[in-house]
């Protein structure tokens, strides 16, 4: 076994420094890296380019580091709840650049897989494909995205072990898994860190292979952004 | 004229036994509440899971399992999670049956324009813009015309385009329209609507042809 285990936040994201570009899981607030988040918070390293599907709320997730003003630029596919990114945006101190959420996706994987670039039919014919090659396959056309480039990927799984094998929950796996071995560095925060040979291989959603650094993560918040219920008759 | 239920209801008569649908916010979320319960669906959420179920009971909120609108939900027997880059495997791969979404404008060659107003806050497209480019089955659910009274089913889109000749069929408080190669046509009234008030809310070109049903529900 290649041990992935590091004792806490602060070792997990030793070399995080100004100017890096990061990936960060999550959709909306669901299987966000919030230790890492915390901890890019008090590091307060500054011109970061985040790549993320949403940008937090205004006092949660990549919110804090927005508050901070130490995001230089956001990739995501939706931002729209967060007031104080809203501000950012329209004074120009925030750099936002906007793809499709299907592209987002691709483009972690095909750093993750190896693959340059990939073809997509998304944006096609819109303003996301302008200044883009694009190609026609059996009279369809598509543009052509290529493969981000990251320092680090911040992924927070459910269950992880020592190997640095990854399980996710529900829908907060999300953008964790393409987003492993998809940048320099990936960095892993589990709910439970449980002891190796624990973890069914069956089961297994994300390898170890695809992970540098795993450590057990505290204090999950879990925030819930829209509570919505129905009564029991 | 319909109420957003209204169209919610009239489009869940477009869903077959045997779909599996990606649903919008807004109205398309309301459709999955009027789908019949002799046919089996499944409801597929961009964010990773297919086989939503309604949301939870109080108390039996998990904050790890929400939609694309982040509201929590639960999930039927059979369900599943994915990550996102096989959830839209499911949408550019066309194994999704049908879409359903709201729309700021049409076009009557089906361009759609629903994530961007220059000039206002621009949230983004979110996944809106792979449902459109891949799904071959696309409805729109919307209202006929917008707040200021302007029509939405236009010659041209004004607004930065989300999609291009993509749409199939839209619903509104009004009417069911077909795109077709000759622009729109009218397939069915809303209740009490009649062909002149559609003509007249239709900015773009309107194809009439012989008696228009009123819709049934």
């Amino acid at each position: 076994m290649i041990n992935k285990k590091v004792e806490n936040v602060d070792i997990a994201l030793k070399g995080v420094k100004d100017n890096m570009t990061f990936m960060l899981g999550g959709f909306g607030l669901c299987g966000i890296p919030e230790n890492a988040i915390s901890k890019l918070v008090s590091l307060g390293v500054k011109n970061l380019t985040c790549i993320s599907n949403n940008a937090g709320v205004d006092d949660f997730g990549l919110g804090l580091l927005l508050h901070k003003k130490q995001i230089k630029k956001m990739i995501s596919s939706y931002v729209g709840e967060n007031d104080e990114f809203e501000r950012q945006m329209l004074s120009g101190e925030l750099d936002v650049e906007l793809i499709p959420q299907g592209t987002l996706a691709e483009r972690c994987r095909a750093a993750q897989a190896g693959f340059p670039a990939i073809y997509t039919p998304a944006g096609y014919g819109t303003e996301v494909a302008e200044g883009k090659e694009t190609r026609e396959f059996d009279g369809k056309m598509y543009v052509l995205e290529h493969a981000f480039k990251a320092d680090f990927a911040f992924v927070k799984a459910w269950k992880g072990d020592a190997a640095g094998n990854l399980i996710f929950k529900g829908t907060a796996r999300n953008f964790n898994p393409v987003m492993c071995g998809a940048a320099k560095i990936t960095v892993a925060e589990v709910e439970e860190l449980v002891p190796l040979g624990t973890l069914d291989p069956n089961q297994i959603h994300i390898p170890g292979i695809f992970v540098q650094r795993i450590f057990q993560g505290a204090h999950y918040e879990k925030r819930i952004e829209q509570r919505t219920v129905r009564i029991k008759i | 004229m319909l109420d957003k239920t209204g169209i919610a209801k009239r489009i869940a008569k477009e869903v077959q036994n045997g779909y599996y649908v990606n649903l919008g916010i807004g109205i398309p979320t309301l459709v999955a509440n009027y789908v019949r319960d002799d046919i089996e669906v499944e409801f597929q959420s961009e964010n990773g899971v297919l086989g939503m179920g309604p949301f939870p009971f109080e108390g039996e909120e998990d904050a790890d399992i929400i939609n694309a609108g982040k509201q929590t939900i639960t999930t039927l027997p059979g369900a599943s999670f994915f990550d996102s880059a096989l959830s839209f495997s499911m949408i550019r791969g066309q194994h999704v049956d049908l879409t359903i979404l709201g729309a700021m404008e049409v076009a009557e060659n089906g361009d759609i324009a629903n994530w961007k107003i220059p000039g206002r806050m621009v949230k983004g497209m979110g996944g809106a813009m792979d449902l459109v480019a891949s799904a071959e089955n696309i409805i729109v659910a919307m209202m006929h015309t917008n707040k200021k009274g302007e029509s939405k089913l236009l010659k041209k889109c004004t607004l930065p385009l989300t999609g291009v000749g993509c749409v199939k069929k839209i619903v509104t408080n009004l009417a069911v329209i077909e795109i077709t190669e000759s622009g729109f046509k009218l397939l069915e009234r809303a209740p009490g609507v009649s062909v002149e008030m559609i003509k007249q809310a239709t900015e773009g070109a309107l194809i009439v042809e012989g008696e228009i049903p009123e819709m049934q529900f």
